[in-house]
């Protein structure tokens, strides 16, 4: 978590409720609780309300903390919970789609082989195709989606994401080369799309 | 084609291969198959294509200055919102 920035915290201030302490821990990772809660959630509303939610309960359980993962480890922890819950609640169905992932946890899948590096930036990263992007991650079920986004978008390593999921090492790598792989599909056919056109045009 | 990788094998090593932490006989190995195979070096390089596409648009997504108000106003820090960060939020609302 923006490690070039991270500076130390005393947890003896943070558990004594230093109030300035608590407020440079919240600056210092809010802007990557509020991105996680976003990408998960795909909905502004509810991400500002898992940001609030994070911290608040961070903030009750600091006299408690241990310190046996790191601070930003546990946020995320409980800035996941939170989002999952979210999930949960709008989707009542998510049992069944989380058992159809475990039915097809073998099936890989690799169909598009166009080759679409090549796009010019301007067109990779435009406003439709973030937008794009944006969808793309949230066809992927939770589990895998959660993964994906601790790991390459906020570049945890391996061990911190299965810190903060409790899961194990290995099930953090299964499920991160799944997720890359549908997401490539994905966009391998919306810019191989784009790339036809301008072969066309 | 490289007898001695599989397909199997080209994709179980294929997330550890695009993050660069595989040992080097592998890798070696790897970029063999590669080599011989244009689909496979296609999926590799739209691969890393992917992961970079979406950490680098990530990146600008920041937090608004309106939600960090309402953060700290939810926080009881009310008193610490004028405190810009020292850490640069890049805020881009």
């Amino acid at each position: 978590m923006s490690n070039e920035n991270q500076k130390e915290f005393s947890l003896e201030l943070l558990r004594s409720g230093d109030r300035a302490e608590i407020a440079r821990l919240v600056d210092a990772h809010s802007a990557n609780i509020y991105r996680v809660a976003l990408k998960m959630l795909a909905n502004t509303q509810d991400a500002e309300d898992v940001l609030q939610n994070t911290f608040f309960k961070a903030i009750q359980a600091l006299p408690d903390f241990e310190g046996r993962s790191s601070l930003s480890t546990w946020l995320y922890r409980i800035a996941v919970n939170e989002s999952l819950m979210l999930v949960r609640h709008r989707k009542p169905e998510f049992d069944f789609v989380e058992k159809l992932d475990d039915d097809e946890e073998r099936e890989l899948l690799l169909t598009q082989f166009s080759d679409w590096c090549c796009l010019p930036e301007s067109e990779l990263m435009s406003s439709e195709a973030q937008g794009y992007l944006d969808e793309a991650i949230q066809e992927l079920s939770e589990k895998l989606r959660v993964v994906f986004i601790l790991r390459d978008i906020e570049k945890l390593s391996i061990h911190e994401t299965s810190e903060t999921l409790e899961i194990s090492e290995s099930a953090v790598k299964v499920r991160l080369l799944r997720a890359r792989l549908q997401l490539r599909e994905m966009l391998s056919k919306y810019y191989g799309e784009q790339l036809d056109t301008e072969k066309r045009g | 084609m490289n007898k001695d990788l599989d397909c199997g094998a080209f994709l179980d090593s294929l997330s550890e291969y695009v993050d660069g932490v595989i040992d080097s006989a592998l890798c070696a190995e790897i970029e063999d198959y590669i080599a011989d195979c244009d689909d496979c070096r296609v999926v590799v390089d739209t691969l890393k294509k992917t992961i970079y596409l979406y950490h680098k648009t990530s990146e600008e997504n920041t937090i608004p200055v309106d939600v960090r108000e309402r953060l700290f106003h939810r926080l009881d820090l009310d008193d610490f919102i004028q405190e810009k960060s020292l850490l640069s939020q890049n805020v881009t609302s």
